[in-house]
């Protein structure tokens, strides 16, 4: 039945397409992505923990051993609910698009419905097709319906907007151009591409100790792992609102979970020491734990700097994937919950702020300069947006209650066992994290009245209805999940613990 | 959600999740109430907190004949491969400060009635304030640190909330934003602290039937197990743990936050920064106690003690009344760190808890001045007050003298108790004689306060008046003459007024039933309690030095009255003519008293100047270094980043040009190309052959 999510979505982006209306277009899109959602709460009520659901599997090409495999796990479920969530959130956030509006919710589709399709892939060349129908269209997205700073010339619009689309297509591109090429090596040798018999077969260890990063990297640039990472606050940047929310929320998901699952579940042994030390590191685990941890540190370092109010966000993206692949490095158990718990919880929160960010206040005064917002005061005219920011600030620095604090706690654990000093150092990345926060917050919301300020905000219209809805779906989503974590780790949990992860259950796993 | 309760465990213990669960209850439906439903609002919070004060007055009846620690632990979430769970707990500890937090809180409740009056946004003050409310109770009756600071957490926000509730002034915002940065910087110590503790003890429950992380088994192996500089693990643990107690209850050097939070609302200081939630710091602290070892409490008493006198330095040079209500809780909070670190749970709890009446009521004391002056806060514009607001006065007055410790007084007792501790502290004489000056200095200040406040002429100039004419209360602005607090705000300092004055007879010498409360044995009445050596001279020298405190006051600021507001402060003009009064009087006490005073003055402007330069520079200079290294990085990503992306793309896109020149469509080229090709391959094939 999950096997619905990627046909609906398609079939809603043809129905979009060819929608006699604006509006049909809109309400074929929100209700596409609203069953999507409600296949997948179906798949949770049903689920029990450990459940393995294999949904499709027909021989594809069988000459070369490729299946049309598709099959859940908790970890695959887990963020099949994300992207159900977080389409919903993103079409709600995008109902003002007036601009070729049927394309628009087309190409949205096409990206979902790529989504599912990664989450529910259990053959790699499976999953690497729906990989890449899942990268063209954020070109699309962005390319047409982009968002540039408001001081851009406008013969410089198109040309930014085609920058930051090119960039983000061709980091993807290359990303996927490493994966391909670890793909092709792993079937010279088992002649098959089911994930889970390549999860079982046993990789000489030399070949798993270049394959592994090979294909973690081509992974992890998606995931906007340092220094691979500034396709990821550019193309946020100059994303339409849901397509940053998705960017951020969804895509970048696609990438540390393809780290997981086909790296790390494929090629465990790449992660063993090399027996030599460089520069003090004695293994890729410890090398891309350092990027990471670096990735947390610098991103938010560099939020705090940004006078764009998009940027901020794009870095502190940055920042937060970090935790994420920090909590895959530890190859504990907490730590890798803590990841996927991660890859959730920010899905939602991201998609929060970027919704704030794009819809609720560039849509309404046209900048996303902190400097300009500043005086605008913006408390007094949209207090629903800064009360939004305010509670997604909040759990974005990892409030206790909400869901960001689950994933960190869980990834610090994790990290205590492995490199115990890493923690204090991700310590300084969560107070930066905090100062950029709430240096956002204040200045984009709380500023000073300057004489003769620019009156035009006066005319803001208010917070519409679907706006308020996405809001509070979102919200409530991670107090939920931060209230409840139980819900998502017994997904999580069981699935880490199944065989397929089994050359990972080594060492200081538990 | 899985509960295991024991059956064991009484009705009230079982119900106790209802005590924070009310007041938050309340304030979730406060928040869906339309801004126009103001009884409905008030009326729920107000309920809500009686209710939990009730079911508080039963847990505390129920620990006074089980004075132990009862517990209900529950699954909460699976972690790694263990549970982790939550609990509460009921101990005498816990019941003193439910039933302390729950009372203060509903007379703040009802106060606020009266203050918040006239401001529009009334419904969603009670909202946030429920919601302090019932995530402070949580605090108090976790039983995990996990828990502990998740409420802990919320507490800070609702405080964020509260600070900058009048956000439309840029300094209320500000404020808000300080508070809650710097308290997180000390939440942080505490976060590697729970961290460090799950890793090592694998729990964070601090009672469980003998494996909790306070219990035994996992107390003695933290303090066997030595890490980094030879320090054990539980000092380490300890320490950071106090990273987050000297945040929230603004200790040294993270206690700039405090006096800026007078930014918000009155019931606001009193409730949030002068009675509860800065004294969660120090319930957190006597919360672990068994986790901190006598490293970790040397640390927390010298913090304590400088803090103590550090705070009563600055609050001698302040004009802002309530500001100088917030750096004597600065100084207090300070003394109960101390009492904490040099005698135990029960001597730094017994501060907390006199401290909250006390405070509580001068800064709803301070609000109803307030209140009565149209929203005047500067001292030196009151004077002649007790006049027209008695009983704003008397209550004032007791408050006072209980902060000074004035024999008899709440404060009297508690204070002592910590000096007597101090007195006997086996490390260093150091800490009792900075918290004896800080009594004196104490002593002091409130003195001034209460003279430039209630004594001598009304001093409210036109000008001063019409410009501070209220900024939220725009419409009456007409400068009247001060009047007392509608009732509903003067039964509460009642109330408040008589624990203030009566409280500390609950744990004098004699009959110490507070501290045997606390360590959960039977108290018995004896004046021998008195007769421990030195006792009684400690006594008499702590009551000499705040009578010494309070003539010094009344010599500077209460012998002839402050006529004007712009006039010098006496100590200011004093200190000119040093030399004067000394050839005039040779009374030694009076040129202690002037030596004292300068050295004082100096002090207290150099805390001041301490206060705004270094630390303050300090912050500064951090800033400005994560900044600068954040431009750095920015550059490096523009530059380094971006620029070799972009000039691989160039390198792309001018090979792609190269190889278009390839493709350009002429025949002649592809042939030529083809043939090549050809001959290329026909040596190649020969080659192979011939090979």
């Amino acid at each position: 039945m999950l096997a619905w999510t990627i046909y609906l979505s398609f079939a809603g982006a043809l129905a979009a397409r060819l929608a006699p209306s604006k509006q049909a277009a809109r309400i074929v899109a929100l209700l596409t992505a609203l069953a999507g959602l409600a296949l997948s709460l179906i798949a949770l009520a049903h689920w029990h923990a450990g459940d393995f659901i294999t949904v499709t599997r027909v021989a594809w090409i069988p000459q070369l051993g490729i299946e049309y495999h598709l099959a859940a796990d908790g970890i695959s479920l887990t963020l099949l609910l994300l992207t159900g969530i977080a389409a919903t959130a993103g079409i709600l956030f995008s109902w003002n698009i007036e601009h070729r509006t049927q394309e628009f919710f087309a190409f949205y589709l096409v990206l979902i419905g790529g989504v599912y399709g990664v989450f529910l892939s259990f053959d790699l060349f499976l999953l690497f097709a729906f990989y890449e129908i899942a990268i063209i269209p954020k070109y699309f997205l962005i390319a047409i319906w982009g968002s540039v700073p408001r001081d851009a010339s406008p013969e410089n619009r198109g040309a930014l907007r085609e920058y930051a689309a090119m960039k983000l297509a061709l980091y993807s591109f290359a990303g996927s151009a490493l994966v391909l090429a670890g793909m092709v090596a792993a079937w010279s040798f088992s002649h098959t591409l089911s994930l889970e018999a390549l999860a079982a077969y046993p990789f000489p260890a030399h070949f798993q100790m270049w394959a592994f990063p090979l294909v973690f990297v081509g992974f992890a640039v998606l995931a906007g792992m340092w220094p691979f990472h500034t396709w990821a606050p550019t193309g946020h940047a100059a994303a339409p609102t849901a397509a940053s929310m998705l960017l951020a929320g969804v895509v970048m998901k696609l990438g540390a979970y393809g780290c997981l699952r086909v790296a790390m579940m494929l090629f465990p042994r790449g992660l063993d020491p090399w027996g030599f030390h460089v520069l003090g590191l004695g293994s890729w685990r410890e090398v891309f734990a350092l990027l990471a941890l670096i990735g947390i540190v610098y991103g938010a370092s560099v939020a705090l700097v940004q006078r764009d109010f998009k940027f901020v966000i794009g870095y502190s993206s940055v920042s937060h994937m970090g935790f994420v692949l920090l909590g895959l490095m530890t190859l504990t158990q907490i730590g890798l919950d803590g990841a996927v718990f991660q890859m959730f919880s920010h899905g939602i929160i991201a998609g929060l702020l970027f919704a704030v960010v794009g819809r609720m206040v560039y849509d309404r005064t046209h900048t996303r300069d902190l400097n300009e917002l500043g005086p605008m005061r913006l408390a007094h005219v949209i207090p629903f947006a800064a009360v939004t920011f305010i509670l997604a600030g909040m759990a974005s620095i990892g409030l206790p209650g909400f869901s960001g604090f689950i994933a960190e706690f869980q990834v610090l654990l994790g990290t205590w066992r492995a490199f115990p000093w890493m923690v204090f150092v991700a310590g300084i990345g969560i107070l930066v994290g905090i100062a950029f926060t709430w240096r956002a917050l204040i200045k984009a919301f709380f500023g000073e009245r300057e004489s003769g300020a620019a009156g035009h905000h006066e005319s803001c219209p208010p917070i519409s209805l679907p706006e308020k809805c996405g809001a509070v779906l979102l919200l409530a989503t991670t107090l939920a999940a931060g209230l409840f974590p139980q819900v998502l780790t017994n997904l999580i949990l069981p699935a880490l613990n199944s065989p397929l992860f089994r050359g990972l259950q080594t060492g200081a796993w538990r | 959600m899985t509960q295991n309760a024991v059956p064991s465990v009484s009705w009230i213990v079982r119900n106790l999740w209802l005590i924070p669960v009310l007041p938050m209850l309340a304030a979730g439906i406060g928040a869906l109430l339309k801004a126009a439903q103001r009884r409905l609002a008030a009326t729920l919070a107000i309920g809500s907190m009686s209710i939990s004060l009730v079911l508080a007055l039963i847990a505390f009846a129920d620990a006074l004949s089980h004075p132990v620690v009862q517990i209900v632990n529950f699954h909460w979430m699976q972690f790694g491969d263990q549970w982790l769970s939550l609990g509460w707990l009921l101990d005498p500890l816990a019941a003193v400060m439910l039933v302390m937090v729950s009372f203060v809180g509903l007379l703040i409740f009802i106060y606020s009635v009266g203050y918040m009056a006239h401001d529009d946004n009334f419904t969603r003050f009670f909202c946030f304030l429920s919601l302090f409310a019932g995530a402070m109770l949580g605090v108090v009756i976790a039983n995990s640190l996990l828990l502990l600071f998740m409420c802990w957490e919320v507490v800070g926000l609702t405080s964020y909330l509260l600070i900058g509730f009048w956000y439309h002034r840029p300094a209320a915002a500000a404020a808000a934003k300080k508070a809650f940065v710097t308290t997180r910087v000390g939440d942080l110590g505490l976060l590697l602290g729970m961290v460090w503790l799950y890793a090592q003890s694998g729990t964070l429950l601090f009672y469980n039937h003998g494996a909790g992380c306070l219990e035994q088994g996992a107390v003695a192996a933290l303090a066997a197990h030595v890490t980094i500089g030879g320090m054990a693990v539980s000092t380490a643990i300890g320490l950071l743990v106090f990273c987050g107690a000297a945040g929230k209850s603004g200790q040294l050097p993270l206690h700039v936050w405090l006096p800026d939070a007078m930014e918000g609302p009155t019931p606001v200081s009193a409730l949030i920064h002068a009675a509860t939630m800065v004294a969660a710091g120090v319930y957190l602290i006597a919360r672990v106690y068994p986790l901190m070892s006598a490293q970790a409490l040397a640390v927390v008493a010298w913090v304590g003690a400088i803090t103590a006198l550090f705070a009563a330095c600055i609050a001698v040079a302040q004009n802002d009344i309530k500001r100088i209500l917030a750096y004597s809780t600065v100084s207090q909070l300070g003394y109960m760190m101390l009492g904490l670190g040099v005698g135990g749970v029960a001597v730094g709890i017994f501060h907390l808890i006199t401290h909250a009446f006390f405070k509580s009521l001068l800064f709803l004391g301070a609000g109803s001045v307030i209140h009565g002056c149209t929203e005047e806060q500067d001292i030196r514009n009151m004077g002649g007050l007790r006049r027209f607001m008695p009983i704003t006065f008397l209550t004032y007055a007791a408050g006072m003298l209980a902060l000074c410790g004035f024999p008899l007084f709440a404060g009297f007792w508690s204070k002592d108790a910590i000096l007597h501790a101090a007195h006997g502290w086996g490390l260093s004489r150091g800490p009792f004689y900075l918290g004896a000056i800080g009594a004196l200095l104490t002593a002091f200040y409130m003195t001034r306060q209460v003279y430039y406040v209630f004594f001598g002429e009304r001093r409210t100039p036109e000008a001063a008046a019409e410009a501070v004419v209220s900024q939220h209360h725009g419409e009456e602005c007409a400068v009247a003459d001060p009047h007392e607090s509608p009732s509903v705000m003067t039964w509460p300092l009642i109330l408040l007024a008589i624990f203030a004055t009566f409280l500390g007879f609950v744990g004098t010498p004699a009959w110490p039933w507070f501290q045997s409360f606390l360590a959960g044995q039977h108290v018995t009445f004896s004046f021998s309690g008195f007769s421990e050596p030195g006792l009684l001279s400690l006594m008499a020298t702590s009551s000499l030095i705040v009578v010494t405190g309070l003539l010094l006051g009344w010599w500077f600021y209460g012998r002839k009255p402050i006529l004007h507001p712009t006039d010098p402060d006496a100590l200011e003009r004093l200190q000119p003519s040093l030399f004067h009064a000394l050839a005039d009087r040779l009374y030694v006490d009076e040129f202690y008293g002037v030596t004292v005073i300068a050295l004082t003055r100096f002090a207290a402007a150099f805390s001041a100047f301490l206060d705004r330069w270094i630390f303050g520079g300090i912050v500064q200079l951090i800033s400005w270094i994560v900044t600068g290294l954040g431009w750095l990085d920015f550059s490096a990503d523009k530059v380094l980043v971006n620029g070799g992306f972009d000039l691989g793309c160039r390198e792309l896109f001018v090979g792609g040009r190269l190889f278009t020149r390839l493709q350009n469509g002429r025949v002649q080229n592809y042939l030529r190309v083809i043939g090549i090709a050809l001959v290329v391959l026909v040596i190649l094939l020969l080659w192979g052959r011939l090979g």
